[in-house]
């Protein structure tokens, strides 16, 4: 039996939700579109029950991509998923609001139960609700109480399940009741108003409250958070406190994932046959899920966060106060949390713009999203930094090398406002954007919700930035392996045959050997291929394949350089590969890593859309190429220009 | 009657019209409705958007839309 549970947001659905389910959910996608699909199961005695959790909405009628879906599931009796039962949440301790959503789907004739969750609030705000008369109001509908954040309400709601009538006898609320096209404003106005004014005579007579009282706590608390200095100091605060988390504590389970893979390959090599299966598992398969699996602390850790952030209230503040920053640059007091989220990984990023009802929004908040540096770049910052800019100090504490750090990072902050201020301009909507967005009462954050969507956030991260890192993986180290004809065997044979190679000791030869090969592949060639194009910006080939490698995530980058100069990866501090980089000479006798070569490569990694997974993200999110295109387009020639600046004027 | 978007904080008002417009049915969805009683509890930095108390829950609006509801002030 499918069971499909509707409700207004912040009225603990997913708490009535998670209360029936445990953690027997599962999330997918709604089939057509990309909103995520929460679906759990309930078996009681031989019955199984699938359970569907649909997004908040305020009324069928949509404000966003979505709350269409509860619009498309509700008018279509045919589908599949239209369910058999609609377990219907509401807050008790604001009847009147939640009851127009209520009373449109009881019009539709669904055999429904209605939930008043958040029960004990009623008695706290000293409201009575009359469920006697609620009841007769509604007949043919089951009314039980629960208050499912402290678990209370479970036994009630699966005996209602078990009682369900699926014949029931119903009225309609409204008679004249039409589900108005979506489009058609004036028939839902009309709709929602004479909605409205039978709800406000119902609530006359089910409910009295007895004493208004504002929730003293949580305004308390807006005054400082809302505050103009100190409201930006705290969240300024809180930004610091995750990003610490993120960068330095979170580097601690990834050098193990890093080292764990690294390893297993290792062994898994010398274990298999030797020849291209091996080849494939160990340089293709492996470390490619290793550099997805590497993410998944800080994902987790960022969601963590955020996720704390939202349960608690806070985050509704955030979008609150920074709305009015956002907007001159066409973006949306709920583009703070893509943006947050863009400084570990864009994917999670992308996909967090949903929320953000305008499309005009949204699609600027998707397009900039990118430019924030991610973790991936970190690697390649880092070792560059080491690389050529000199360990100075300025007035004995400001670190030049720190500086070029952070300047990094406000340079793609930069980006983001200039290049969405640009954008506010170009794209045409006629829909205006709105904040129409409650801002709920402070409450002690659930850590099974936080928990259950921490896994969500990872399954989605794994699944989609996944196949995708670990498809580009597996053709990168084809083209590294291959090249045309025989010539690898030829160049292989031949170095073999030179005098300097017989001196080398033999972890030395294979080495070598590996770093030719790498040279004869078809990266190889593409690296020489679009020399011409990068030298300008003071690249050579090297650097040429390992712009085209890093393509599949950007941090290897660095591990291809350590192939190509046939230095062994020496773990984190990378000085024996800082050392050979350093002695490396261009065909002309100069350095190759300058100061002005490194700058502009740091930079061109700041704007440059190197991250196959995340065109894929936005591919998938546009429901077009048209986005990702414009994209991997404008960021690529940003940063090819600035990196042509940076080299040209540091020269 | 005044404009919602220049009220004071503090100020307990009544819901006299809301202007017809694209968030029109947005509004009533969230129950702003002729004859309900709101309050504005604070305000954004910059007074844009603000946070209005309707119904027992806060609800933040940008300036822009609370031009569209007009009020008058209640005992």
């Amino acid at each position: 039996m499918k069971i499909a549970l509707f409700g207004n947001p912040n009225t603990g659905k997913s708490s009535v939700f998670n209360l029936l389910t445990g953690l027997r959910q599962q999330v997918g996608n709604f089939a057509g579109s990309t909103v995520d699909k929460r679906e759990g199961f309930l078996t009681i005695g031989k019955e199984r029950y699938t359970i569907t959790d649909f997004p908040g909405a305020y009324s069928v009628y949509p404000r966003s991509k979505d709350e269409k879906i509860v619009y498309d599931v509700l008018t279509n009796k045919n589908q599949e998923i239209y369910p058999d039962v609609a377990v219907f949440v509401i807050d008790a301790a604001n009847l009147e609001r939640n009851l127009l959503f209520f009373t449109q789907v009881y019009d539709l004739n669904i055999p429904l139960i209605l939930v008043l969750n958040m029960w004990d609030l009623t008695a706290k705000r000293k409201i009575e609700i009359d469920i006697e008369k609620l009841q007769e109001a509604f007949p043919g509908v089951q009314i039980v109480t629960s208050n499912a954040r402290l678990g209370f309400g479970k036994t009630r709601i699966i005996q209602a399940i078990q009682n369900i009538n699926l014949e029931a006898q119903r009225s309609f609320f409204i008679k004249e009741y039409l589900i108005a096209e979506i489009n058609d404003q004036e028939k839902q106005i009309t709709e929602t108003t004479l909605r409205y004014q039978k709800i406000k005579k119902l609530i006359f007579e089910v409910e009295k409250i007895n004493e208004t009282k504002t929730d003293v706590f949580s305004r308390k608390i807006d005054k400082i958070v809302v505050h103009p200095i100190w409201g930006y100091a705290i969240f300024i605060v809180v930004l610091l406190i995750i990003f610490q988390f993120i960068f330095s504590f979170a580097s601690i389970p990834m050098e193990l994932i890093d080292g764990i893979f690294t390893n297993f390959a290792a062994h898994t090599s010398q274990i298999l046959p030797t020849g291209v299966f091996n080849n494939l598992i160990c340089h293709g398969i492996i470390p490619g899920i290793g550099g997805v699996v590497v993410f998944i602390p800080q994902i987790a850790l960022l969601f963590f966060f955020i996720a704390i952030l939202e349960e608690t209230g806070y985050l509704a503040r955030v979008v609150f106060i920074m709305d009015r920053l956002m907007r001159p640059f066409g973006l949306n007091g709920k583009s703070v949390v893509p943006l947050m989220s863009s400084v570990a990984c864009a994917i999670p990023a992308v996909m967090a713009t949903r929320t953000i009802s305008n499309w005009k929004e949204r699609m600027i908040t998707i397009f900039v999203a990118p430019f924030m540096s991610c973790s991936a770049r970190i690697p390649v910052y880092t070792l560059l930094i080491s690389l050529v800019i000199p360990k100075i100090y300025y007035f004995g504490f400001i670190n030049l090398q720190g500086f070029v750090l952070f300047s990094l990072y406000s340079l793609g902050l930069v980006a983001v406002l200039l290049v969405s201020f640009i954008m506010k301009f170009i794209i045409r909507s006629e829909e205006k954007g709105f904040l129409l967005l409650e801002l709920p009462s402070y409450k002690n954050p659930r850590w099974t919700n936080i928990g259950i969507s921490i896994i969500e956030k990872i399954k989605l991260f794994i699944f989609d930035a996944g196949k995708v890192i670990l498809a580009i993986s597996i053709i990168l180290w084809a083209l590294a392996s291959y090249g045309p004809g025989n010539s690898i065997e030829e160049t292989l044979v031949k170095t073999k045959e030179l005098k300097s190679f017989s001196d080398l000791n033999e972890v030395e030869k294979e080495r070598e050997l590996a770093s030719v090969k790498l040279e004869a592949s078809y990266i190889g060639r593409m690296g020489k291929f679009i020399e011409p194009v990068i030298s300008p910006l003071g690249y050579d080939w090297k650097i040429g394949i390992s712009l085209i490698t890093s393509f599949a995530a950007r941090e290897v980058f660095v591990g291809s350089l350590a192939t190509i100069y046939a230095v062994q990866d020496d773990g984190a501090t990378k000085t024996r590969l800082i050392d050979r980089l350093k002695r490396d000479r261009n065909s002309k006798g100069e350095k190759t890593y300058t100061i002005a070569s490194g700058v502009s490569l740091m930079i061109f990694y700041v704007f440059a859309m190197q991250c196959m997974s995340t065109l894929a993200v936005v591919k998938r999110e546009t429901n077009s190429w048209k986005w990702p295109l414009i994209q991997l387009l404008v960021m690529g020639i940003i940063a090819y220009l600035s990196a042509y600046l940076a080299f040209q004027l540091l020269h | 009657m005044i404009e919602l978007s220049s009220l004071k904080i503090g100020t307990k008002t009544e819901i006299i019209s809301i202007e017809h417009s694209s968030i029109y049915s947005k509004l009533v969805e969230m129950g702003f409705l002729v004859g309900s009683t709101l309050e504005v509890v604070f305000k954004a930095p910059f007074g844009d958007p603000i946070a209005i108390e309707l119904n027992g829950i806060v609800i933040s609006l940008r300036k822009d839309e609370a031009a569209f509801i007009k009020v008058r002030e209640t005992k």
